[in-house]
């Protein structure tokens, strides 16, 4: 078998293996469904992660040592991955192929040939190890914004999927949903479409992951080269070449996908992988100039203060960024999140969401509890999401923890923020309309929602008895609507304060339960007053967890009339509400 | 592409391209006066389409309406109450296809009361193959993420255990339906997939408190099949429940009264909310089971508005000692 078709073979497995793991990434116990597959296991390749983390960190959480071999491997043969494993390579690959197929030969050596901006990639990933490695000011990773591995599971996991979903409803009851997934569309999108433009423009012009490859592949074992420096010139080499890195002359090293079309595309067999430098000569560095690199960290260092300014990790903190339970404390939690996606891929019921910039530029597609969207708040009995989480920023916590039960119950449950009810727009508070559902739907026990009954006269609603019974009260009034009384929520309050409830009624007659009894009959021309019994629901924010289970059931449905934010969160002591936690 | 040179222009050339651009312009109009809408929009919402659920009850025999059972073990005590009331073989014939409602509504394990017990479900889709049955459904619209609240429930395995298929509530499942009398179920979705090839429907409850309708039972358990915003129905809570009995006519209803949640209902969280009651209801009647079933949560039949409001509308009697109930003791 020839080299390129190995090649392929192993591009179509790795994301095959790849789009697999997406879907499986559904909770369950069907062989599709999570069980035990590696679903992080692409992210636990990527060494930018590995990095990228260690920077920020100065520890390498352990799942991440997959990445070691990634390094081993580049280190020894070059930029593999990017050729053979990546599936946003193969992606890009494919359809650069695609698009430009009918080009004649001199067209796509035109096309493929090394251009200068290649060192943009470079840029990138100073910049964005810049705003990792600078811990005396603050650390933040940024890397998973453009790093391809994140990105792909980003953009299949909260766009691909969820819209093949719609038409299947495969990985989900009634879809799923993901706020803000237009910009993860558009970026996804334009990065495809580029191809059409200059095949593997992503990768050639902006991946960091491959940047950081070129960077340690220049003491790779193998090489692509000449194995001879005269050569007919033909330029065919160049062809088809992925990486634009100039085979045909002196090759970069660094730019080198190890895609093996110029070892094919050579009619001469010059061009060969080998352990020697090509006898054309190469350039193993990659193509940046000092002052390129110099300005680059500069500015990734320099933005993180400048992010900082909107003092969003400060008292301007966004009350709506509401972390999944087990997040670690906010400065931690921005050291460690990679915006993959894994935890709003996994939460059973999508209410993890990718957050914007509203939190903070840094907020961006980090996991954000939004209890509008999805098919209920977060889920009591459920820790799925830091199970995924491939670096920690959720941390694997058990049942036990999140409830604060056994060794933890020192610590208490572990709360997300607090429930406040907005009793402007509460039915029973605001509208005199009975309902609770949030304290009916209230996970903890006992319930973090209370209520305290009250009687409110409705509107005009004081009737003149005409002549009364223990049983019944005929009023002078014959307007009432038949049975509106009738559902077990009205009562019937005399003057001496006496209240009954009421079981039903005429246009003028009004029957009372006969579970109570007045001491004194109502007399004629006497007045009483219908009332309606509401159960006002109130919070206890020594119980409240701010799951928002409450929130999401809330049938005011617009802006909910109870609302969870952050205030109280126990991942850290900065937002707390209370005097004892 | 098309180029002609005017010098080439031909009478045969003129005429066909003038019969096209006839053709086109005919094409042009014909389209739009065949789409032509003199009225526009209307305000009003659909209402056609509708769908009515079948009366899946059977018929009445005298002094085998209601039985109550007590013991433990819900496997024993749920044949003991069914045997009572004529055997599984009175409810499910050969070839009938069974929808089983048994209560999913949380994301909650069995351990805690707050959904019906798994061995519970499983044990009557059992008894419903061993009368013949051609198909057992296991359906709910539960509050919590649907699929979660099958798996932590523990019925999704105890159905698929007992060969039954468990149906989650997917959108188009739903149709609209209007309860002829009704206030509230007007033009309103309901988990109809399930039930349009059903020939009997089994609801299957646990006793909880319940803060606003004072108690959950087996008339509560079909809000389950209530779609939409159902939660606006919480301003009218007794008129929806007694609704639900009239537009739902089960062929029996079981109430699991094994363990009893007391306090911090419907969702409870701890088991310190049980209290061992030992009861398990079965009946044709779901109003007359609820009314037994109250007691078991020390309350009285006026506690709960929704059953005199019921037994009005014609769904049942709330006086369930007027049934000759049977009771029965197993160990």
């Amino acid at each position: 078998m020839k080299i390129v078709q190995t090649r392929r073979i192993s591009q179509v497995f790795f994301f095959a293996m790849f789009v697999w793991f997406c879907i499986v990434s559904t909770i369950g116990e069907k062989f599709w469904q999570l069980r035990g597959w590696p679903v992080n296991w692409f992210l636990q390749l990527d060494p930018l992660l590995g990095l990228g983390t260690i920077l920020t960190t100065h520890t390498l959480y352990w799942p991440l040592l997959w990445a070691l071999a990634t390094v081993i491997l580049t280190i020894i043969f070059g930029r593999f991955f990017c050729g053979w494993v990546c599936p946003f390579g193969s992606i890009h690959h494919f359809v650069g192929f695609l698009g430009n197929r009918k080009k004649t030969p001199a067209q796509k050596i035109q096309l493929n040939k090394y251009r200068k901006p290649q060192c943009i990639k470079y840029l990138v990933l100073v910049v964005l190890l810049g705003m990792a490695a600078f811990p005396s000011i603050r650390a933040t990773l940024q890397t998973g914004l453009l790093d391809p591995i994140p990105l792909l599971t980003r953009s299949v996991n909260l766009l691909l999927l969820p819209i093949a979903d719609r038409a299947a409803n495969f990985i989900s009851v009634k879809g799923r949903f993901y706020e803000g997934a237009w910009l993860i569309f558009a970026i996804f999108l334009s990065a495809v479409l580029l191809n059409l433009v200059i095949p593997r423009f992503y990768c050639r012009f902006i991946c960091p992951l491959g940047a950081l490859f070129g960077v340690i592949d220049r003491f790779a074992l193998w090489r692509i080269g000449k194995n001879q420096n005269e050569c007919s010139n033909c330029k065919l080499c160049e062809k088809s070449c992925e990486g634009g890195c100039e085979p045909a002359g002196s090759i970069r090293i660094s730019e080198c996908v190890l895609c093996f079309n110029c070892r094919e595309d050579c009619k001469d067999e010059i061009i060969n992988y080998q352990t020697q430098k090509s006898l054309a000569g190469e350039i193993t560095d990659p193509d940046i100039s000092r002052r390129g690199f110099v300005l680059s960290l500069a500015s990734g260092i320099f933005a993180v203060p400048a992010v900082g300014l909107s003092k969003k990790l400060g008292s301007n903190w966004y009350h709506k960024v509401i972390r999944p339970p087990g997040a670690i404390a906010e400065n931690e939690f921005l050291e460690r999140c990679i915006k993959c996606g894994q935890c709003m891929r996994i939460c059973p019921t999508n209410v993890i969401q990718p957050g914007g910039i509203e939190g903070g530029l840094e907020n961006l597609w980090t996991p954000v509890l939004n209890n509008r969207i999805g098919s209920s708040g977060c889920q009591y009995n459920c820790v799925a999401c830091g199970q995924v989480c491939p670096t920690s920023a959720i941390r694997p916590i058990t049942p036990a923890e999140k409830h604060g039960l056994g060794e933890f119950a020192e610590a208490g449950p572990i709360k997300l923020g607090t429930a406040f009810i907005d009793r402007n727009r509460c039915l029973p508070w605001a509208m005199d309309k009975p309902c609770i559902v949030c304290q009916e739907n209230c996970p903890v026990s006992p319930k973090a929602i209370y209520t305290r009954e009250c009687f409110n006269t409705i509107r005009e609603g004081t009737f003149t008895v005409k002549k009364a019974t223990n049983k019944t009260i005929e009023t002078v009034e014959t307007n009432l609507l038949l049975d509106k009384f009738a559902t077990g929520d009205y009562y019937c309050t005399t003057k001496k304060g006496e209240r009954r409830k009421i079981t039903a009624n005429t246009e003028n007659t009004i029957v009372l339960s006969n579970n109570e009894h007045f001491s004194e009959v109502p007399a004629a021309n006497s007045k009483v007053e219908i009332q309606i019994r509401l159960q006002k629901p109130y919070i206890d924010i020594e119980k409240c967890i701010g799951c928002g289970i409450c929130e999401h059931e809330c049938p005011v449905s617009g802006k909910k009339a109870i609302r969870v934010s952050a205030e109280g969160e126990t991942r850290s002591t900065d937002r707390k509400l209370l005097l004892k936690n | 592409m098309n180029q002609e040179k005017d010098e080439n222009l031909t009478r045969r050339k003129f005429l066909a391209r003038a019969a096209k651009a006839g053709l086109s312009i005919a094409a042009a109009a014909a389209v739009s006066l065949s789409l032509y809408d003199d009225k526009g929009p209307g305000a009003s919402v659909k209402t056609e389409g509708q769908v009515k659920l079948s009366d899946f009850s059977i018929p009445y025999i005298d002094g085998q309406t209601i039985s109550i059972v007590r013991g433990a073990d819900r496997k024993k005590t749920v044949n003991k109450a069914i045997e009572l009331l004529g055997g599984i073989g009175r409810f499910v014939k050969k070839d009938d296809i069974v929808v089983i409602k048994p209560n999913v509504a949380f994301a909650s394990p069995p351990m805690l009361g707050a959904t019906a017990r798994p061995e519970l479900v499983g044990e009557v889709a059992r008894l419903c193959y061993k009368a013949g049955a051609k198909k057992v459904y296991v359906a709910d619209n539960p509050i919590n993420d649907p699929a979660s609240c099958f798996t932590l429930s523990g019925i999704g395995k105890a159905s698929s255990a007992a060969g039954a298929k468990v149906v989650l509530p997917k959108n188009h499942l739903f149709k609209n339906t209007t309860l002829a009398g009704g206030k509230l179920i007007r033009n309103w979705p309901i988990f109809y997939g399930p039930f349009e090839t059903a020939d009997k429907v089994i609801g299957i409850a646990p006793v909880k408190d319940h803060h606003r309708s004072v108690a959950s039972m087996t008339m509560k358990n079909f809000y389950g099949l209530l779609g939409g915003r159902r939660n606006i129905f919480h301003q009218d809570i007794n008129t929806i429940i007694a609704e639900l009995s009239m537009m739902v006519k089960p062929t029996l209803v079981i109430l699991d009264g094994t363990e009893v949640m007391m306090t911090n209902g419907p969702t409870g969280g701890s088991v310190s909310d049980l209290r061992r009651a030992n009861t398990l209801i079965a009946s044709t009647d779901c109003v007359a089971a609820d009314s037994y079933g109250c007691g078991l949560l020390h309350l009285k039949v006026s506690d709960l508005p929704y059953l005199a409001r019921a037994q009005k509308f014609g769904a049942g009697t709330t006086d369930y000692q007027s049934l000759k109930p049977k009771f029965a003791t197993v160990i």
